[in-house]
């Protein structure tokens, strides 16, 4: 009985923190073992870091950045050949401008309205319900993109070219529309309810009380939920693959084909460019652009939502 | 002081009641959108499925057409995909959650997954396309493809994960230390047992989520047409790639069939999802 | 610090008019009754103090004389509240347009954290639309005084409402809530949260405001309702005990659970 005890008091002691020897190997090994997978994900970036930076910097070898960020046409698999990224930011610009313009105003009132109108019951069948919207694969969203919103807007807007950018901007609002309208929510919700009597007790209607001090006080958190969302819809792939076209066209005209950053890699990827050329190396350089920008959104979102967290109703 | 003022008249009503049904309408109108969706791809898909469609190969007559590779690629994809992630991802949760609550090193991982959920696909596609299938040699498998897959979905299982982790209170833990347990044996009896169910629905989402994949599989040279069942060394193709090649292709028939793939792979969608809600609720249940 | 003034006014003892006259209030939430069949005056411009143990009532009675009790989902409430002689649950009432008339200051100062102060004393008027441009610069500077706090804060006007003392912050919440121009002033612990040096400026302040104001005050301290207040009710678990002038409460009470509160056998 006596040694057993022992052994007990000896494990005890291994958790709080004295004598790591008394911690048997194979839990050591089982330790490093857990924690190797999560290192992994430190790898993971570092590959994305180093690839992108490899292949981008072999990309300036053959083409000067002056030229990437001063030309503005991108015709790397032409004759003539420009490498001037701007139409595919450009198009993706447009793309994600019409996405966010579609998806800030529907998912903030809708937060508005869970968070402020809704009874719990409502609350708790329509929250998840508008979740479903980020189950559905974005290759559904561009199909429906293409076949069906397209020929109705070609109905209203009779010189909408069959690839456009208006169609796959509004698909991808509703689609991530669920994004701004469950974050905005979280932060609508975390404003302390001592701020919601203050103005009621001064005799102020729902309205100017949400607009003047319950929204002014969830600020933060809104910007890190649509920061979040800008940073989504210039990363999507498909729905403007499949509908909003494959040329490169520097324009704010949302009725003509375009085509995202996004697009180009695919339409390289799935063609017979050889590996190790100038062409191929395009999709990289392209690639770098869009990790640096969506980076830079996520970087602002999480800044914003750290505010959230720790600033309590944030300033 | 001023005489008492009405105290029953007020402007602005209206424009309160007008601004709550305009709110909820915000609400309403993207799942009735999505209903439209929906119902749109079924009425163009629905009538084109039937067995020959299932078991049949690609074909440049759209008629004849069939899935059956693209379903083979998808499962084999999946399934490997969820043999990497799900393991790796529990084990990083694991990590995080029971061992490195505090630690400086941790909280640098932390950052590093709020980071990589946030990358896009695509980006995902060119890591693995430099890394599996040259750097690595893989060449253009279904090997690579779940190894970039796995990559992708990682970060929603670590963080399904530790949702399911932090469920678990204190004071099981302390029961088992109590007992004299050590930290790993606490982990594997008490409290992973106790956190399966968010755990598994974890998983199951990261398997919905590979499943509706596109763009990082075409990236890593998923082919569109393929005459064959494919295994682990082929060449491959995937049902996303099947459908996106049909709606690529000029011909309406073809969109017809992208249709009905459609179909099939919310269907299977639906069931894992179904599969999760099932298995939380009844595991919910248990516990209490 | 001022000398303090005489608690009470020669003229306190006399009846004032009923500014609120509540008639068999019951109120609670959900299936717990918290108020039972409560009847009481509240007699104009005087300052009334509510006394009683943790869980008696209190908060939960001055927040139904203004309404806020039906903010929560599961508030019930029977009875009546006449203010001016008028049921305040009648169907016709807005209760918004209500809270304009009656005012309330919380037990925690909740200035508005992304309004400067001087926005945050308009807040009220901005909020209800009544706000003019021509006047706000006197108004904020009439609530301010009156709040004592003007002098405080005239140089920092545009500094965030946030950035003030504990106390400061509650003289501020005063302010705003007196520059909306209520009739009646409702304060559930005011000075629970702040220290004593802050909590004696508030009830400095209260002898000024109750020439003006009809005053509901919550308290838990009696050392403070004997000093600031004309009339003293005393609740016990969602019944009123007694009520009557504070000095007569306090000397010689009536009831046998009201002396032994008071001497501190409990609560």
């Amino acid at each position: 009985m006596f040694p057993v005890v022992r052994q007990a008091m000896t494990r005890l002691a291994a958790r709080n923190g004295s004598p790591r020897s008394a911690v048997p190997w194979h839990e050591r090994l089982i330790e490093v073992g857990l924690f190797a997978c999560g290192a992994l994900s430190v790898l993971v970036t570092a590959g994305i870091l180093l690839v992108l930076a490899f292949e981008t910097f072999e990309f300036f070898q053959g083409v000067s950045l002056g030229e990437f960020l001063g030309d503005t046409r991108w015709t790397p698999l032409f004759v003539d050949k420009h490498f001037g990224i701007w139409p595919l930011v450009c198009g993706t610009l447009l793309t994600s401008a019409i996405a966010i313009a579609v998806a800030l105003p529907l998912g903030l009132m809708a937060a508005i309205y869970l968070s402020e109108f809704a009874s719990a019951r409502a609350r708790r069948i329509l929250k998840p319900t508008l979740e479903l919207l980020a189950g559905v694969p974005t290759l559904v969203y561009g199909y429906f993109a293409l076949v069906f919103i397209t020929p109705i807007l070609q109905k209203f807007i009779p010189d909408l070219a069959g690839f456009n950018a208006l169609a796959p901007g509004i698909v991808m609002g509703f689609m991530i529309m669920p994004m701004i309208s469950s974050l905005s929510e979280d932060a609508l919700y975390a404003v302390p309810n001592g701020l919601r009597e203050g103005a009621y007790a001064l005799g102020s209607a729902k309205l100017p009380a949400i607009f003047r001090v319950i929204i002014p006080a969830a600020r933060s958190g809104i910007i890190a939920a649509v920061t979040l969302a800008i940073s989504r819809a210039i990363g999507e792939t498909m729905v403007v693959t499949i509908a909003a076209g494959q040329q490169p066209n520097l324009t704010l005209d949302p009725r003509v084909p375009i085509e995202t950053m996004t697009a180009y890699i695919i339409s390289i990827s799935k063609g017979d460019t050889p590996t190790g050329t100038l062409e191929y190396r395009t999709i990289f350089a392209v690639g770098s652009m869009l990790f640096l920008m969506t980076f830079v959104m996520n970087l602002v979102s999480h800044r914003m939502a750290k505010k959230l967290r720790y600033g309590g109703a944030g300033t | 002081m001023r005489a008492p003022g009405p105290v029953d008249r007020r402007r602005g009503k209206v424009g309160e009641r007008l601004f709550v049904w305009l709110c909820l309408a915000c609400v309403l109108v993207p799942l009735a959108m999505l209903g439209v969706l929906l119902g749109d791809v079924i009425v163009d898909g629905a009538g084109r499925i039937d067995w020959a469609f299932i078991r049949g190969f690609p074909s440049r007559r759209a008629s004849v057409a069939g899935i059956w590779p693209a379903l083979v690629g998808s499962i084999y994809l999946i399934g490997l995909t969820a043999m990497m992630a799900v393991p790796i991802g529990v084990g990083a949760a694991v990590y995080l959650e029971e061992y490195g609550r505090r630690s400086k090193v941790a909280g640098f991982i932390e950052v590093n997954i709020a980071n990589l959920a946030g990358v896009p696909s695509v980006i995902y596609g060119l890591l693995g396309l430099e890394v599996f299938v040259r750097v690595f040699g893989f060449g253009s498998t279904i090997l690579a493809g779940s190894c970039t897959l796995a990559l992708l979905v990682l970060p929603i299982v670590i963080m399904a994960s530790r949702e399911a982790l932090r469920t678990v209170p204190d004071s099981l833990r302390e029961g088992a230390y109590a007992l004299g347990a050590t930290r790993w044996q606490t982990i594997r009896q008490v409290v992973l047992p106790s956190a399966l169910p968010g755990i598994l629905t974890g998983a199951i989402l990261a398997v919905a989520r590979a499943l509706g994949e596109t763009a990082p599989l075409i990236v890593v040279g998923a082919v569109v047409f393929i005459t064959f069942s494919p295994d682990l060394h082929s060449q491959y193709t995937a049902l996303p790639i099947q459908i996106f090649n049909w709606v690529s292709m000029p011909q309406k028939a073809f969109l017809e069939n992208a249709a009905a793939a459609i179909v099939v792979l919310m269907v299977v969608l639906l069931l894992l999802n179904s599969v999760a809600i099932v298995l939380r609720n009844k595991y919910q249940k248990r516990n209490y | 610090m001022p000398a303090k003034p005489q608690a009470h006014r020669a003229s306190a003892a006399e009846t004032a008019p009923k500014k609120i006259d509540v008639k068999d209030l019951s109120a609670g939430f959900g299936d717990k009754t918290v108020l039972r069949s409560i009847s009481m005056p509240i007699e104009d411009k005087r300052v009334t103090a509510i006394i009683g143990p943790s869980g008696c009532g209190k908060s939960t009675f001055i927040r139904c004389l203004n309404r806020m009790h039906e903010l929560s989902p599961i508030a019930r409430i029977s009875g009546k509240i006449l203010l001016d002689g008028r049921d305040i649950y009648d169907k016709g009432v807005d209760p918004v347009l209500l809270r304009r008339r009656v005012g309330m200051v919380f037990q925690k100062p909740n200035p508005f954290p992304t309004m400067s102060i001087r926005d945050n004393v308009v807040a009220g008027l901005r909020l209800t639309g009544s706000l003019r441009r021509s006047t706000t610069d006197q108004v904020v500077e009439k609530a301010l005084v009156q709040a004592a706090l003007w002098d405080e804060v005239k140089d920092r006007m545009s500094d965030p409402g946030g950035s003030l003392s504990g106390g400061q912050q509650q003289r501020l919440c005063i302010a705003r809530a007196l520059a909306v121009d209520p009739e009646v002033l409702l304060m559930d612990e005011p000075c629970s949260a702040l220290d004593p040096i802050a909590t004696a400026r508030i009830e400095d302040l209260l002898h000024v405001l109750r020439n003006d104001y009809t005053i509901v005050i919550v308290t838990h301290n009696m050392q403070q309702a004997t000093r600031v207040s004309d009339r003293t009710a005393f609740f016990l678990t969602g019944d009123l005990v007694e009520m009557g002038s504070t000095d007569d409460l306090f000397t010689s009470p009536r009831d046998p659970r009201t002396e032994d509160y008071i001497t501190g056998k409990f609560g």
